[in-house]
């Protein structure tokens, strides 16, 4: 019985299926975009792969030195608090200092009206904008995004986002009318619709690095980066350092457990 | 429940003595995994895959419970709750990622499991209950891993759910006021998010109850093995411990090996980029997919895009996707022949191999937009694995001429080593 049913059931499903196939244009509508979308460049760090990789003190320092003075005009980093940049190779003192620089919501305790106070080293970075249609009214409706977890966050990770920073460019001259930039739009071509809110953010020598460094787009551009592949996140050489210490741990524990299969089994055939 | 000649349990220690009296757990942890329940000698590394799969949930439970206990189920916080425990909870990001990745552990090992089970015809008589029973965990894993992707409330957690839930809406008349019920509402929000972490909680303790019944069913026959001949007499079988514990142990370190490097090196590959951007009704990511584990499946629900009957195509995928499992209820009875081992079915094992490929090309269709190639290579897949299971399957079973058979689990081992130490002396 169930055999004869089964058969049928499977009979109306291929022929579902076989009508399906013939009634699917077997060419796809053209989508003119892709042709001029392109991949990410490959952005290397010091904290890159699984061998010995670290943190570039020097350079997640620059980075965020960028962050504060460019991007933090207008994107937030809500998931970061200001002691955690002690990661960073800052020291208790200095937190404090640079967490001072910075407004933070607060209450007024006489008054309770809204208020602000000099941020702690516990505030997280303060947001930009008060809230979503501050943000939205502030860029022709676009909503820039908190960018904490942004190179998670993205498809092409860090490569990505490095290649969005430096892939500002004159649209070329055969780009269909409908997919020139409109008002408010700057083309992009590593961006999915290739024409974003965005304006080029860097500028060469828009930041004065401390350590002498040449703020070249390229340069702030990776050094903003590696600086996010911190936010993202913090713990990730930590990962990779307990990895090494469980890894060789159950190495040895599984050549423990091969040995002893081997040796109980030495007298079974099998 | 077992062997004639298995080991009789014996306590020699008054203390055990006295616990076997008041409650003989002893007895049946003994008679189940220890000394008292022999097994074939001749089981490959295949069999391995039970146990790991056993660890694997009992990882996900653990790691799980902890967990629970940083995490807060509510549309508003869920999403900055994990990133807490990636950040501030001590070791959070290890116990995340863990459970994270022992997700697609678990169903790594699982297929293999299930695969194992078809190529050896684990699921013939006397076997057929625990094939039944195993269809069921995996079910209930299915529900229990989609709602535990929900959870993060990222964009694929939403966007899943919606879609998802969505199926139901495509039964005619009953379907919509069915999904509001499932969501809680008319699209997921806290209401969804706090049902499915109730649900989520709950679900993998009913599958370790499962389980149990799954490893009951199996001590009834016993295990299969690879030859498929059934144990005649002692001299097939050996003791589960020590023999089968030092080579699940061997196993369980593989699997640790594997489960590590991924968890500690590579933990976001298999995860999805728009998942670490949080849960907004408003934007719909521009390709929504599931976990890989369900790529298959999902390929087969799109493979539908024809209107066939009195049926439209979106309730075609959604039927043709449940069959798709549900089918594998049937499959002990689909399957007529007697034969269970495929290394004695010449031509069923060529279908076997054809099948595991469909099955990989079903999963990278899944994953792709619905463009061309990847639309006809899924309707393709899909015709293959149903004429498969419930045409090929059936034919063949009949038709095919098994090779000869070995008369014992013990000639098939002799047998073996006798051609090993032949081309060893030949090599030499």
């Amino acid at each position: 019985m169930v055999r004869p049913l089964g058969f049928l059931v499977g009979l109306g499903f291929i022929t579902a299926l076989v009508l399906a196939i013939f009634t699917t244009p077997l060419s796809n509508e053209a989508n003119v975009a892709h042709e001029f979308h392109k991949h990410p460049r490959h952005l290397k760090l010091a904290s890159d792969g699984v061998v010995l990789p670290h943190w570039d003190k020097a350079q997640l320092q620059r980075g965020m030195q960028v962050y504060k003075e460019v991007c933090s005009a207008c994107h937030s980093l809500h998931l970061v608090a200001f002691r955690d940049i002690a990661d960073l190779g800052y020291s208790e003192g200095q937190i404090k200092t640079f967490a001072k620089g910075f407004q933070v919501p607060s209450i007024n305790p006489d008054t309770g009206e809204p208020a602000t106070r000099d941020g702690l080293p516990s505030d997280y970075f303060p947001s930009p904008y008060a809230n979503e249609v501050a943000a939205r009214a502030a860029n022709n409706n676009a909503l820039p995004p908190d960018l904490s977890l942004i190179t998670k966050a993205r498809e092409g990770g860090k490569d990505y986002i490095y290649s969005l920073l430096t892939g500002f460019q004159n649209p070329p001259a055969n780009l269909p009318a409908e997919l020139k930039p409109g008002t408010g739009l700057h083309y992009n071509p590593y961006f999915a619709n290739l024409n974003l809110a965005m304006a080029p953010p860097l500028a060469p020598n828009q930041v004065t690095y401390a350590d002498g460094t040449k703020a070249t787009v390229d340069q702030m551009a990776k050094d903003v980066t590696a600086f996010l592949v911190w936010t993202a996140e913090p713990k990730l050489i930590k990962r990779i350092q307990v990895g090494y210490a469980v890894f060789f741990f159950l190495l040895i524990f599984t050549v423990l457990t091969y040995l002893s299969y081997r040796n109980i089994w030495a007298d079974k055939k099998h | 429940m077992s062997f004639p000649w298995a080991k009789p349990y014996e306590p020699t220690h008054p203390l055990m003595k006295w616990m076997d009296e008041k409650l003989p757990i002893p007895r049946l942890v003994y008679n189940a995994t220890g000394p008292g329940y022999p097994v074939p000698r001749n089981l490959n590394y295949f069999w391995n895959f039970g146990v790991l799969a056993g660890a694997a949930l009992m990882i996900q439970i653990i790691t799980g419970i902890v967990l629970a206990m940083h995490y807060a189920a509510n549309a508003s916080v869920a999403f900055n709750s994990v990133e807490h425990i990636m950040r501030d909870v001590n070791a959070g990001w290890f116990i995340r990622y863990a459970h994270m990745n022992g997700a697609s552990m678990f169903f790594i090992v699982v297929y293999l499991h299930i695969f194992r089970g078809l190529y050896y015809g684990s699921y013939k008589a006397p076997r057929e209950m625990v094939w039944l029973l195993g269809v069921v965990i995996f079910l209930l894993m299915m529900a229990t891993a989609f709602m535990g992707y929900v959870l993060p409330w990222g964009q694929m957690s939403f966007w899943g759910a919606q879609v998802i839930t969505g199926f139901f809406s495509a039964i005619p008349i009953v379907g919509e006021p069915v999904r509001e019920w499932l969501l809680g509402g008319f699209v997921p929000d806290n209401a969804t998010l706090n049902r499915f972490f109730s649900l989520h909680y709950l679900l993998p303790f009913v599958i370790l109850g499962v389980i149990i019944l799954h490893i009951w069913a199996l001590h009834i026959p016993g295990s299969s093995n690879p030859t498929g001949i059934e144990v005649k007499d002692e001299q097939d079988t050996v003791p589960f411990h020590p023999y089968y514990t030092a080579k699940d142990g061997f196993g369980v370190g593989v699997f640790l090996l594997i489960f590590v490097a991924l968890t500690f090196f590579s933990p976001n590959t298999l995860g999805h980029a728009d998942n670490y951007i949080p849960a907004n009704s408003l934007s719909t990511p521009a390709h929504i997919v599931p976990e890989w584990y369900f790529l298959p499946f999902y390929a087969i629900l799109k493979a539908f895009t024809f209107n066939f009957l009195w049926i439209d195509a979106k309730l075609w995928g959604v039927i043709a996707m449940f069959a798709s499992i549900a089918l594998l209820f049937f499959l002990p009875w689909l399957d007529s022949s007697p034969i269970k081992s495929s290394n004695y079915r010449p031509l069923y094992r060529i279908f076997f191999w054809i099948l595991v490929a469909d099955v990989l090309l079903l999963g990278w269709c899944g994953m792709q937009p619905a463009e061309q190639p990847w639309v006809i290579l899924s309707q393709l897949g899909a015709i293959y694995y149903f004429a498969h299971f419930l045409v090929i399957l059936p034919i063949v079973s009949r038709i095919e001429r098994p090779l000869p058979m070995p008369n014992s689990i013990t000639e098939a081992v002799l047998a073996k080593h006798a051609t090993d130490v032949k081309s060893a002396s030949a090599t030499a």
